[in-house]
């Protein structure tokens, strides 16, 4: 039998801190705390293990080593202290799915509603896997998938699914 | 299935990932409003055949309501822009007319041709 | 001959590999044909002309075509679950070892007793179902429609669950080509030369579509384009891929086959591709047209196209002695393919006066004979052509000679394929010089920007020769002949078929169109023409120009009817694609959903979520452990698993004044460190949510909605945020799932959760009723909030969701002696109810407001505003009859069926018993040992005391008394522990 299309892993250790906040304003103050650039519309900046990404136009989503959650949210709210903003530990209920290989993107391809081919090299998409919402961008080698815990089973067995071996969506 | 452009996340959404909200610019009445303007408010919906304008949400995305125009016949998108304006935008009225060049705004406009009738006066 | 069949030709057959022979059974019968063939072909080769019967008449049945537009040549195929009915022979690739049947025949397809229904032609005509079963009327339930059910139908549905798995995906393509043929190849070419990501899909497993067979060097032709297209990056080729449907802004669907040749390849067998073409190209090819001559449905009368595939394609004889009828040039190659293969043509009769064009002239000068000017009048035989009978083409049809032959090729001329053209609102022409619908390029289906989504090339525009590409030389003008010969008699019309499957001939049409039926859309819907699995795509032009000519119009005046997708039918596992069993749906698991399945709970669907419904233990009934479970809390202690609940962060200098407009309460003078239960309702007033809010800091709120609620409660504080207060300083968040929350119940509560431990006070001091508190229980960081929702003492325990579980176990741990007792949410409705408490969805339906349900008490009198406040006032919802709710005693110990109305004096306008109120809720209270229930009776709250009636049929009407609807501790002393 041929190999999955690719290899699905589910990552424990990431933490994740939920920002909202105008950005036009409080944007240089997030950066300075995160210690990540502020990203584009719909982009996603990396500086070593932190990344941040752009989810919506008041909201960004921090994503760090689990361990550093608690002091990265005390620095934002410190440096928001005077802005109207919210800064949550979001951790917990997040499920990230690694999706690794050279046929990635069939994977995806077949859940997303999106044309992830054209996403930029470091962008961010929101959108759906199947029947969930989700949040996707590239990382080396492959893709990174976050969703929602409750679905963590769902979101294991789409994907799962769909990389299923011989199931490539190059023509036969 | 609509593809519709949020306008707040520049996202190309097709329709499995938008939430219909129906007509856009309602105004809201509350206590102290007669039976008939809210009655309006609550039931009275336009439906036209042609150009509409109507709330979407960008729900599998930024989750930002906006508003698309567009033809209801035709399925044309003439643009989608932010939530936050009482009337559509003079560029949507604009890019409406360029299609639909005998269609006018059933509000009144607060158009930049105020300056010009002072100037007259 | 081969072993491959008695009529399978020595040589040719430029789809097969004579070298691999694939045995084969049809009903019951071992057969052979090779790879390559499809079913239709394999069968013919063995001499099985016989495929099926009618639907209505029950009529013996062979191919008419070689193609997707196939009416007749409906199998079963496979066996259990993979048993599919209604599978078209003609597009099946023939797989051995293949089981197939045929079908809507009994006993057997030789002696079909349903065939009686052709001796009765006379007695089924148009509109005969709805002629004749009116009256008498129990005629209808008793008689007609036991014989109707047995008779109608084709293929039986499978009973099996299908074991084949299926699959979708999403691509986004410049240009999506439909049809690979040699039209669709080069508009593909043209494309991809320019640089844009192609896409090309045929229906066949073939490219070239009818080139390599229909014309001179055509294959030379299709292998250059094929090697030029092979060679662009940017391009993909898909065989066996169907596209069914165009839709809204280049919405494409389109079936990939890919293990439907091989059931054991262990992937999809099917793939639906949902593309988005920035342009579809429909290269779509055009499709043959029966002639409506009298017997023109009898096997072996065959389109002329599908004579020379079988011949071209599969080295397939159809008979070896053919006649050919046509009203146009066309029709003659399937003569000279019919000879350069060693068949024999009888004759060749044609409807026009003349035939001059080279390809006549090829057939005359192989000493074929052209009878011009003539047309079938008959044929002879059931099961199979024996004879044709030719007449002239203007008389009534006096036959002038019969000319045995055991094949008949017809050619009525050309329809271009206009499908995923009109599927999405591309317009039509009619050509009265080539007799055809063809597509308007001036009006096109158009797309997001106004512009064609769609343009046609090749065939499917109407360019049926495609002579630039093919090389094809120009052909004298088909005629129109709808009706063979032109004035048939009343009595052959009865014998012309237009709709093979559906038995429609062109005398219903001419009845219908008599009966008044003048719209294409009714008479197709009366006749049943074009309504039968091919969607008509053999039957509608020669359909609709029938009932032009009853109705002394010119065709485009008729019209066609809609074109609707799917063009060929899909099947259901590729629209369910993944989303069957275990991901048949996202099931929401809370963080202790395993705990809960190890302790054998039994789960209820709460929207997408899973929740305990109850925990049976040792064979014990569902309500035997609620009832259990409900002791266990009010005597010690239970845990709830809450972590469903909806939790929402509002925050912002502006959040009490927004929180203010979302609740019918206050929400902004709540005190940081307290707990407030409130109301929401939608701008029509009705009571939509509820659920208690916390404030958790001067800024900062944190909202419980239910479990339902929680995406829908978000979303409803965004909309009007985003779309009404757009200036107001408000954040929110939907936390739900962050956090993990367990309510602990009972009079042990207290004692339990200090038996944990931790830097917390839960002393009634510290924690009052309707209080939170932050802290650690058990080294977890939680915050607890004072809140009952059984009456009991209560404490809701949220901490983060990773570790729910471990707060779960340390509980269960830590109250053994206590006789702790998970308990689910009937547990839960259970007490609540005997409190009185209401619930989301039992006394809400959407058309109930806070103040029917005695509420007025979280209903702000200061506030001059909030979200439904005005549409509270208006004078039906003030009306004091309005239902309202109260409790409801049994009279005489039995529990009030859920829902049920109590009935009032006299009957409505409709003759129906009035009624005044119903049942919300009801439960066999384990607390108080008797039922209990709820309902909203008119005017119930005034009416204590009184006795209302519940009739259920078959049962004795069951009596209730109006009581309060709080049961049990009306004091609320419980709370306190
Ligand atoms: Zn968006």
């Amino acid at each position: 039998m041929a190999e999955a299309l690719a290899k699905i892993s589910q990552v424990q250790d990431w933490g994740m801190i939920q920002i909202r906040a105008d950005l036009a304003r409080a944007g240089d103050a997030i950066a300075g705390a995160a210690g990540v650039a502020l990203p584009e519309q719909g982009r996603i900046t990396t500086d070593g293990s932190r990344s941040l990404g752009w989810m919506s136009p008041d909201e960004l989503l921090l994503i760090l080593p689990r361990a550093e959650t608690a002091e990265a949210l005390a620095a934002l709210q410190d440096a928001l202290a005077t802005e109207h903003a919210l800064a949550l530990d979001v951790s917990d209920m997040r499920a990230v799915f690694r999706i690794q290989g050279a046929r990635a993107l069939d994977v995806l391809m077949k859940l997303c509603p999106t044309d992830l081919a054209a996403m930029p090299e470091d962008g961010l998409r929101r959108t759906r896997a199947a029947q969930v919402a989700c949040g996707i961008w590239r990382e080396p080698g492959g893709y990174v998938l976050i969703g929602f815990r409750s679905v963590t089973d769902y979101l294991r067995g789409i994907l799962t699914g769909a990389a299923a071996p011989g199931t490539q969506l190059s023509p036969r | 299935m609509l593809t519709l452009t949020c306008p707040y996340c520049g996202v190309a959404a097709e329709e499995t990932e938008l939430q219909p909200g129906g007509e856009a610019h309602l105004k809201r009445f509350g206590p102290g409003s007669s039976d008939a303007e809210f009655e309006a408010y609550l039931f009275a919906r336009k439906n036209p055949k042609g150009v509409h304008f109507e709330r979407w949400r960008h729900a599998y995305g930024c989750g930002k309501w906006f508003m698309a125009a567009r033809d209801t016949a035709t399925l044309q998108v003439f643009g989608t822009y932010s939530a936050q304006t009482p009337h559509p935008t003079p560029e949507i009225v604009a890019a409406v007319q360029a299609v639909r060049p005998d269609w006018q705004p059933d509000w009144t406009p607060a158009t930049a041709e105020t300056p010009a009738e002072s100037l007259n006066a | 001959m081969t072993q491959t069949g008695p009529f399978r030709l020595p040589r040719g057959g430029r789809l097969i590999d004579r070298a691999y022979q694939l045995p084969f059974r049809f009903d019951g019968r071992q057969m052979r044909g090779v790879a390559g063939d499809t079913l239709a072909s394999a069968l013919l080769a063995n001499g099985q002309l016989m495929m099926g019967r009618s639907f209505k008449y029950h009529r013996p049945r062979g191919p008419i075509a070689s193609g997707a537009e196939e009416p007749n040549a409906l199998l079963g195929l496979g066996q259990g679950g993979r048993f599919e009915p209604n599978q078209r022979a003609t597009t099946t690739p023939l797989v051995g070892g293949m089981a197939t049947t045929s079908q809507n025949c009994w006993p057997s397809l030789n002696a079909d007793i349903g065939a009686i229904n052709n001796w009765m032609y006379r007695f089924f005509p148009a509109g005969f179902y709805y002629k004749t079963f009116m009256h008498p009327r129990p005629f209808w339930k008793h008689v007609f429609e036991p014989i109707i059910r047995r008779s109608a139908g084709l293929g039986k549905a499978p009973t099996e669950a299908d074991p084949d798995k299926y699959e979708q995906a999403y691509a986004h393509v410049d240009v999506v080509v439909v049809g690979g043929g040699i039209a669709g190849l080069t508009a593909a070419r043209d494309a991809g030369r320019e640089g844009k990501s192609v896409w090309l899909v045929e229906q066949t497993p073939h490219f070239g579509g009818r080139t390599p067979t229909d014309h001179a060097e055509g294959q030379a032709r299709v292998d250059a384009l094929l090697a030029e297209l092979r060679g662009m990056a940017n391009v993909t080729l898909r065989r066996s891929t169907q596209a069914t449907g165009l839709y809204d802004h280049g919405y494409l669907l389109v079936r990939e086959s890919l293990a439907d040749h091989d059931p054991n390849a262990g992937i999809p067998r099917q793939r639906l591709w949902r593309l988005r073409a920035g342009h579809v190209i429909v290269a779509t090819g055009a499709l043959e047209r029966p002639l409506s001559f009298a017997g023109n449905d009898v096997p072996g009368v065959i389109l002329a196209s599908a004579v020379r595939d079988y011949i071209d394609n599969y080295g397939v004889a159809p008979g070896r002695r053919i006649v050919v009828v046509t009203n146009n040039d066309d029709a003659y190659r399937t003569a000279l393919v019919a000879l350069d293969a060693g068949l024999e043509v009888a004759v060749v009769i044609d409807a026009r006066s003349t035939a001059e064009g080279a390809l006549p002239a090829a057939v005359r000068a192989r000493g074929v004979r052209v009878l011009t000017g003539c047309a079938v009048a008959g044929i002879k035989g059931g099961q199979a052509v024996e004879a044709v009978k030719i007449c002239a083409h203007s008389g009534s049809g006096q036959v002038t000679e019969t000319v045995d032959a055991d094949c008949v090729a017809m050619s009525g001329g050309w329809s271009p394929v206009v499908h995923l053209w009109s599927h999405c609102g591309g317009k039509l022409n009619w050509s009265d010089a080539q007799s055809m619908f063809a597509p308007d390029p001036n009006r096109p289906p158009t797309g997001a920007d106004g512009k064609a989504m769609a343009s046609c090339v090749g065939a499917a525009a109407g360019d049926l020769l495609v002579s630039e590409l093919t090389g094809a030389q120009a052909e004298a003008a088909t005629m129109p002949v709808w009706v063979m010969p032109a004035h048939a008699t009343r009595k052959m019309k009865f014998k012309m078929w237009l709709d093979f499957q559906n038995d429609v001939k062109v005398s219903d049409v001419e009845l219908a169109a008599q009966e008044g039926y003048h719209s294409v859309e009714h008479t197709k819907r009366y006749t049943t023409l074009g309504m039968a699995t091919d969607q008509g795509k053999v039957s509608n032009i020669n359909g609709l120009a029938v009932l032009s000519n009853a109705l002394n119009q010119p065709i485009p005046a008729t019209g066609t009817t809609t074109f609707r997708p799917p063009y060929t039918p899909l099947t259901l596992g590729t629209i369910a694609g993944e989303a069957r069993g275990e991901i048949f749906q996202p099931l929401r698991k809370t963080p202790m959903h395993g705990w809960h399945e190890a302790q054998g709970a039994f789960f209820e669907p709460v929207g997408h979520w899973r929740r305990p419904y109850c925990y049976p233990k040792g064979g014990e009934s569902h309500g035997d452990a609620v009832a259990r479970e409900i002791r266990a809390v009010r005597a010690s202690v239970g845990t709830l698993d809450a972590s469903t609940l909806g939790k929402i962060i509002v925050k912002g200098p502006d959040a009490g004044k927004f929180l203010d407009m979302m609740y019918t309460g206050m929400m902004s003078t709540l005190p940081v460190g307290k707990c407030r239960y409130g109301l929401i309702c939608n701008e029509n007033g009705f009571l939509i949510d509820d659920g208690v809010a916390a404030r958790l800091s001067e800024d900062t709120w944190l909202v419980h909605t239910t479990t339902g609620g929680a995406d829908r409660m978000h979303g409803h504080f965004e909309d009007w945020l985003q779309c009404e207060w757009w200036d107001w300083k408000v954040w929110t968040a939907n936390v739900t799932e962050q956090w993990a929350q367990v309510a602990v119940v009972g009079p042990k509560a207290r004692v339990l959760l200090e038996r944990l431990g931790g830097q917390i006070d839960l002393s009634p001091e510290a924690l009052p009723f309707m209080g939170w508190i932050e802290g650690e229980i058990a080294g977890i960081p939680a915050r607890v909030y004072r809140i009952s929702f059984s009456g009991e003492l209560s404490f809701e325990v949220a901490v983060p969701a990773n570790r729910g579980l471990e707060l779960w176990e340390k509980l269960h741990e830590a109250g053994r002696d206590l006789n702790i007792t998970p308990y689910g949410t009937e547990a839960m409705h259970v007490m609540r109810a005997e409190k009185g408490f209401i619930m989301i969805g039992d006394e809400t339906d959407g058309t109930v407001i806070p103040q029917d349900l005695g509420m007025s008490w979280a209903i702000s009198k200061k506030k001059t505003d909030y979200i439904g406040k005005r549409a509270q006032e208006r004078s039906f919802m003030t009306d004091p009859g309005r239902w309202k709710l109260v409790g409801l005693e049994s009279l005489d110990g039995r529990v009030l069926p859920d829902g049920v109305y109590a009935v009032d004096q006299g009957v409505n306008a409709n003759g129906q018993r009035k009624v005044q109120g119903r049942v919300t809720s009801t439960y066999m209270s384990p607390t108080l040992d008797r039922p209990i229930a709820m309902g909203l009776v008119r005017q119930g709250p005034d009416r204590m005391g009184e006795v209302l009636e519940f009739p259920v049929a078959g049962q004795e009407s069951y009596k209730a008394r109006i009581v309060d609807p709080v049961f049990y501790d009306k004091e609320g002393s419980r709370a306190n522990g």
